[in-house]
């Protein structure tokens, strides 16, 4: 039973209900469940979640980094997209 | 009396307490990094659970101030723990084989003892099932993926049960002070969860595809403070740090 034969997970958790998934990290599993339940045990020991995704990180389509100037590089100068002339009242949080 | 309920939570949390620290050996060795996690996690669970037992006996007990004195301090034949609980880790296929079997009885009694007429042992066994909940949904996923995996996983299985099959019974069987505790509405009588038990414990493995063994002679003593030559190890590994430094704190 090598660790090398384990595809590599990677793990999302919500920490509070309301809060959206956030990428915790990855981890190595046979399958789905042994992947949620080790997800269980290596990250959220310390009560850091109510919810947990699980995706094999192979199914994950990521940008090429090489093209990384076409992609993103064009939007650096259009300070015109941030929404920043609108005034919020300052109990909102999580904006 | 108040003596006696210490000591019925000492016999209880003797169990988490050995097998916590027999589990806890194997930070760092686990075969796996995140099964080495879960296996620490599941040790820590079982050391919290022996605190909260012997937290409340130490404010019942006659002969213990505190919960150090009942961890550290006694003598081998003074420790209850069931012989099954302090069986080496071995490998893999033992260390959660004697888990498994360990956490069946565990939820058993535990849902048993939350319907004890003494609180704060009620309220034990509530908080800790949820966690025992877990490690038998943990044991017994491996004990299935592994008994029913390849050959020499199955293999494995199979010699890790013939090993430890014969401390089962054990766990199901009454001491004095069960049936004492039993009679007052406080304890569980472990006979009572014997059937259920082992029906439980067959359906799994035959679904693992490993075979139960038939033995005739099954291990007894650990109730009454007989131990196996294995326990004497974990004691002075148990002990030494109180033993050496006496009232040391963390």
């Amino acid at each position: 039973m090598s660790n090398k034969n384990w595809p590599l997970w990677e793990v999302f958790i919500r920490s509070k209900s309301g809060l959206h998934h956030l990428h915790a990290g990855s981890l190595h599993a046979a399958d789905a469940d042994m992947a949620l339940a080790n997800a269980r045990d290596v990250y959220t020991r310390r009560n850091e979640g109510v919810s947990i995704w699980v995706v094999e990180s192979k199914n994950i389509v990521a940008n090429d980094p090489s093209k990384s100037e076409e992609f993103f590089e064009p939007a650096s100068d259009k300070v015109y997209r941030h929404p920043t002339f609108y005034e919020m009242p300052d109990e909102l949080s999580h904006i | 009396m108040k003596n006696k309920i210490a000591k019925y939570l000492i016999q209880l949390g003797d169990n988490c307490l050995i097998l916590g620290q027999r589990l806890g050996e194997l930070c760092g060795h686990g075969p796996a990094l995140e099964i080495d996690i879960a296996l620490t996690n599941i040790s820590l669970d079982l050391l919290g659970q022996t605190r909260a037992y012997f937290q409340y006996a130490a404010e019942m007990s006659d002969d213990f101030d505190n919960e150090d004195q009942i961890a550290f301090l006694r003598k081998s034949s003074d420790y209850r723990n069931c012989h099954l609980t302090e069986l080496p880790n071995t490998d893999f296929a033992h260390t959660i084989i004697r888990q498994f079997l360990f956490d069946q009885y565990h939820q058993l009694l535990l849902t048993d003892l939350m319907n004890s007429n003494d609180e704060k042992l009620k309220a034990i066994a509530t908080k800790s099932i949820k966690e025992v909940n877990y490690h038998l949904r943990f044991s017994k996923d491996w004990v299935i993926r592994l008994g029913d995996g390849t050959e020499t996983s199955k293999v494995k299985m199979q010699e890790a049960l013939n090993t430890v099959w014969r401390y089962t019974e054990e766990l199901l069987r009454p001491s004095e002070l069960d049936i004492e505790m039993e009679g007052l509405g406080i304890g569980t009588n472990p006979d009572q969860l014997k059937e259920e038990y082992f029906e439980k414990v067959k359906s799994v493995l035959q679904f693992a595809t490993l075979e139960i063994p038939e033995n005739k002679f099954f291990g007894k003593g650990g109730k009454e403070g007989v131990h196996t030559e294995h326990f004497g190890y974990i004691l002075s590994d148990l002990q030494y740090m109180q033993r050496t430094y006496p009232n040391q704190q963390w």
